[in-house]
């Protein structure tokens, strides 16, 4: 008993005073007025939460990150969840290869990752050019500061994520279970969606929630493919803090996003992720 | 990459009796073209020999130089932010390794009330969004009197990767044989030694792994450092990040192609005592 709590006990006391404390005090901040001129005020008051609940400005962000995370976490699903099990079937050697090149964009920078986009899908950038040089009517296209940009921009950034998510389930799928399906008789798509699928749920959910909340938080992609029009909730608390300097009510935004965040992962646990675990029998 | 070779009708080799079929591996190409081409893209840009965003090839589009290679090492500021990144990074992994070795061998090695909860608060920065994680520290930071100051970046980046060395740590630890520091201790070594000359040696493949991956994740992080930066101490993703909003430009382009060479040459180095697709996935070693 004494034991762990030493060996522990550094570590705790860092996350205490580094995490806790901080987050503590910015919910404490978030109930506090402000003014221009004096800065925070010292009363106590709920009305940053009322500004934000009746501010269209921030109603729209609020919408725009919804939709966005809702957008970039069904594109995840469809693309990641089959590409994880394709390069599962491949060779090992293969298999080491390909795991690399789909995970190793994650250990570069989002900065980098995201100027890489700018280049891609600005006026005069390369997939303009491509259709320019295709002859397709309109072109080139305005796709740079346009939401499909930051969903497109996320996905790069969530989609190994997803992978990786699945990746812990496939290996824990028993492979005589997809070679009986075969064997019986099944197309690799029945195989697939009847048989590997159900077995790589506790992955699937466990990603989904992660993706979801993490598009909901991401800041640095919207940030710059989003331009300086399109906020999202991220962007919105960044404003308060480094350009308004209304801390207070940049507290609040912050505080809404992280209730939020931790509220989809527990109600997500609850709704989603323990009745699959029970499905596949868990107790 | 489905062409039989040498194991041809040897399904057992691998998971499944069937390959993938030519849909499948086409839809796997098309992955990894999206995955790849923003930052093939980058990596070819930086070579232009023009003022603007262009490939080094092309005709009308110009041609190749070193130019804004060149010119990464005339940017003091750039230059300067790198070491910023490197010595923040550096010495939150090596703080981060402090802690999280006792931390991670309680996790291991003991039962005790509350061990869930600190699995899962050590864990959490994970899970946080990192402007809320930003916005936080600032203002404690700034009721310190310590906005702006290494010790408020520094502090940051330790709780932002340590959730990385922790997993590492614990996987590591979980694949150890716990027998071999009892026998340790049974033959007299006190806690301390069997610590050192046993438990250490084993763990540090599982410890260099998550030095360097916490290292990674440091030099990489933007929105914390966003919000606790100074003009004195300023990392390369925040400079980028600042440069970005005011101008694109091919010095983006060469100083984001040079991180993504640093990062290979990290993992190739990496590679050679942990397999980086398990350093990802967080399987053990073996």
């Amino acid at each position: 008993m004494i034991r762990p709590a030493l060996l522990a006990g550094p570590a705790v006391l860092t996350y205490a005073l580094v995490l806790a404390l901080p987050l503590g005090a910015l919910l404490l901040l978030s109930l506090h007025g402000y003014d221009p001129t004096r800065g925070a005020l010292p009363g106590w008051t709920v009305e940053n939460y009322a500004d934000l609940l009746t501010d269209g400005l921030f109603g729209e962000a609020l919408a725009r990150t919804f939709r966005v995370s809702a957008g970039v976490t069904l594109i995840c699903l469809v693309v990641g969840v089959p590409e994880a099990w394709v390069i599962h079937r491949m060779r090992p050697a293969w298999r080491g290869v390909m795991l690399l090149l789909v995970l190793g964009p994650l250990l570069v920078s989002v900065v980098v990752r995201t100027f890489g986009w700018m280049v891609l899908l600005g006026t005069g950038g390369l997939v303009n050019q491509a259709l320019l040089a295709l002859g397709l009517p309109g072109a080139p296209y305005r796709m740079l500061f346009t939401e499909g940009a930051i969903v497109l921009g996320l996905v790069h950034v969530m989609l190994p994520l997803m992978v990786l998510a699945v990746w812990a389930s496939l290996g824990r799928l028993d492979p005589s279970l997809p070679r009986a399906a075969e064997g019986l008789g099944a197309g690799p798509l029945t195989v697939f969606r009847r048989v590997v699928l159900p077995q790589l749920m506790p992955g699937v959910l466990g990603g989904t929630v992660m993706v979801f909340c993490l598009s909901a938080s991401a800041f640095a992609t919207p940030a710059i493919l989003g331009g300086k029009r399109l906020k999202v909730v991220t962007t919105m608390a960044y404003n308060e803090f480094l350009n308004t300097l209304n801390w207070p009510l940049g507290a609040a935004i912050a505080a809404l996003l992280l209730v939020a965040v931790l509220g989809t992962v527990a109600l997500w646990a609850r709704l989603a992720e323990r009745p699959a675990l029970r499905r596949l029998g868990a107790p | 990459m489905g062409s039989p070779g040498g194991a041809a009708g040897a399904p057992k080799a691998w998971g499944t009796v069937r390959r993938n079929g030519s849909g499948a591996l086409a839809f796997h190409g098309l992955v990894l073209v999206f995955l790849l081409a923003p930052l093939v893209v980058v990596v070819l840009v930086s070579f232009t020999d023009r003022g603007y965003l262009a490939l080094p090839f092309g005709g009308a589009s110009g041609g190749a130089s070193l130019r804004w290679w060149r010119a990464i090492g005339q940017n003091v500021q750039f230059v300067e932010s790198f070491g910023t990144s490197v010595k923040l990074a550096a010495v939150s992994a090596t703080l981060s390794a402090a802690m999280a070795v006792p931390a991670s061998l309680a996790i291991a090695r003991h039962r005790f009330p509350g061990r869930a909860a600190l699995v899962a608060g050590l864990a959490s920065p994970l899970m946080l969004p990192h402007v809320v994680l930003g916005v936080a520290m600032l203002q404690f930071a700034a009721g310190l009197g310590l906005a702006g100051s290494w010790a408020g970046l520094l502090a940051a980046h330790l709780v932002v990767v340590t959730p990385y060395m922790v997993r590492l740590l614990c996987a590591g630890l979980a694949g150890m044989d716990a027998r071999l520091e009892r026998a340790a201790e049974g033959l007299g070594a006190s806690g301390w030694t069997a610590f050192r000359r046993i438990t250490l040696p084993l763990l540090a493949p599982g410890l260099a792994g998550g030095w360097v991956l916490a290292f990674i994740t440091s030099f990489d992080e933007l929105t914390v450092s966003l919000f606790l930066a100074s003009p004195a101490h300023t990392p390369l993703a925040v400079r980028l990040f600042t440069h970005i909003d005011q101008m694109t430009d091919p010095l983006v382009a060469s100083v984001s192609a040079a991180l993504i060479v640093v990062t290979i040459l990290a993992l190739a180095v990496l590679d050679r005592f942990y397999p980086i697709d398990r350093l990802l996935t967080g399987e053990r070693r073996g």
